[in-house]
């Protein structure tokens, strides 16, 4: 198995399998950062010292398996062209930090795509798995059969006060990320999301888009995870977080309730315009491809639109993004060639469904 | 003492200009200062390294204080970072960092966790049985010094030979080095 499976396909294979409250929750995803107890961390390290980190994590886990996640696969990053790189980052199996700062860095990624183990990123070690749908605990779980299973291998920084000893100190303690992506329409059109955003900032949360930080909730996903790292144990960082998705979810069946109830007609007429866009459109920019998907996926949804399957949304928000395009032409295309590709695949992808 | 450049508030800052050798005394009030320009205060563009790195030298407003200084020059063994580079960038260089810059390290903890500075999670299975090792020895401890103080020697050198013991296979070398 090579490279290629990984970039032919926009949706990874966890994703066609659906998880509880998938009907708004794309997916949960768990990060640990951990680092290795007597080396420099990357942005300090010289490059000889992240090279054999690098050489020892290939070596040890390369085309291993690891329970039924399949094998690993091994890719140095700096031996990616940049449309390999951000094809991986598009379909978040990579970070954006990965191909930026370190040369010596590298993933191991499962063949099914659900776990990935990035190499010399902020920290030597950063584990995030996905599960669909709102699987919190589940996740974390498997991230610690993870971790331990590297742990047979490493030893870790760790301290008995401050915990997992990470490079950033907003990750010291349990170095965990949980994060839920969520896909919220009938929150953003009531403008509800607006006012839930303090609140949910108090408690130690952060919303974000979907690319992580600062990027723009295209296509009205929202990725929502925990900041706070330290006082505080996994689980029960993870069961806050799914007690405020679990109300977000709430809420956003309401509105969907309210919305059909109260202007059902416009609502229709808006998911169908949004599909006619898809369906005919020759010329299309992301972001109006983005909400026109999110359109789509809300009709489906609400079984305004039959016969399409749901995970179009996420299989498209990857499909239509610069680098799978490029990825996809074997070419560098420019923004309006992008525009006119993007328009065409979007086509061919609903006539499938047909 | 009133600001030297409005003459109405009291001058709550004082600088010290050196130009071509000679020393001149600025004494303002905070209002004279930021007008002046003597003193910025960044308003927009927060990146969370900023915000971090804002965040750590909360604790520098003191510049004369010896102590201080002396953090100043605190630098780790390991990787050779200052306590001073640590907070420019936000980032610590290596895991000897958190060891060294120890005693500064809790209010900055505080700030971004929410007044949490002690973790609570997973330990690690490797440093783990080290850790429980340690927790014994200290709970050994605390119970000889009470056998002492109570001048029950003879049990006091039973537990003196378990700390004895345990001491031995704490030092042992971890299996499975990876460098």
């Amino acid at each position: 198995m090579t490279l290629e499976h990984f970039m032919d396909e926009a949706i990874s294979p966890w994703m066609r399998d659906e998880g509880p409250d998938s009907d708004i929750v794309l997916s949960s995803r768990i990060r640990l950062a951990r680092n290795l107890q007597d080396i420099p961390y990357p942005f300090v390290a010289d490059g000889s010292k992240l090279q054999g980190v690098r050489d020892f994590f290939k070596k040890e886990f390369a085309n291993k398996a690891f329970d039924n996640y399949e094998e690993f696969q091994f890719i140095p990053i700096d031996e990616l062209s940049a449309v390999d790189k951000r094809v991986l980052v598009e379909k978040h199996l990579i970070s954006p930090h990965l191909t930026k700062y370190t040369k010596e860095s590298a993933a191991l990624i499962s063949n099914n795509e659900q776990v990935s183990i990035m190499i010399n990123e902020e920290d030597h070690i950063r584990i995030q798995l996905y599960f669909p749908g709102l699987q919190l605990r589940k996740a974390l779980e498997k991230s610690f059969e993870v971790d331990n299973w590297l742990e047979e291998k490493v030893t870790y920084a760790f301290d008995e006060r401050k915990g997992y000893l990470t490079t950033c100190p907003t990750n010291v303690g349990t170095g965990m990320r949980a994060s839920v992506m969520m896909h919220i329409p009938a929150l953003v059109l009531t403008r509800q999301i607006n006012r839930m955003m303090p609140a949910i900032n108090q408690l130690g949360l952060v919303v974000r888009g979907i690319y992580g930080e600062g990027s723009e909730a295209l296509g009205n996903i929202f990725q929502i995870s925990n900041q706070i790292t330290l006082g505080k144990s996994e689980a029960d960082i993870v069961d806050d977080l799914q007690s405020v998705v679990n109300q977000l979810i709430e809420h956003e069946r309401n509105a969907r309730n309210i919305i059909m109830k109260e202007s059902g007609i416009a609502l229709e007429d808006r998911i169908f315009r949004a599909y006619g866009v898809m369906a005919h459109s020759r010329i299309i920019e992301s972001k109006e491809a983005s909400s026109c998907i999110s359109n789509v996926r809300l009709g489906i949804d609400l079984g305004i639109i039959t016969g399409t399957s749901r995970y179009i949304l996420n299989e498209l928000m990857v499909l239509i993004q610069p680098g799978f395009l490029q990825h996809y032409a074997k070419k560098t295309l420019s923004a309006s060639e992008r525009d006119v590709l993007r328009a065409s695949l979007i086509r061919e992808r609903l006539q499938l469904e047909k | 003492m009133e600001c030297q450049e409005c003459h109405e508030r009291p001058a709550t800052l004082h600088f010290t200009k050196v130009s071509n050798g000679k020393k001149i005394e600025i004494r303002v009030c905070e209002v004279c200062a930021k007008e002046k320009g003597y003193v910025s205060y960044p308003e927009e563009g927060y990146s969370l390294h900023n915000l971090l790195s804002g965040i750590f030298n909360f604790d520098t407003f003191k510049m004369e204080s010896p102590t201080i200084q002396q953090v100043k020059e605190l630098q780790c063994p390991h990787c050779g970072m200052s306590f001073s580079q640590f907070k420019q960038i936000g980032k610590f260089g290596c895991a000897t960092c958190y060891e060294t810059f120890e005693e500064r390290l809790d209010p900055i903890l505080r700030r971004v966790h929410a007044g949490n500075t002690r973790h609570s999670g997973k330990i690690p299975k490797r440093a783990g049985i080290d850790l429980q090792l340690r927790k014994e020895l200290g709970n050994y401890r605390s119970q000889l010094q009470q056998l002492i103080e109570t001048e029950a020697f003879e049990e006091a050198a039973k537990v003196r030979d378990k700390i004895k013991e345990l001491e031995t296979s704490v030092k042992k070398p971890e299996a499975g080095d990876h460098s």
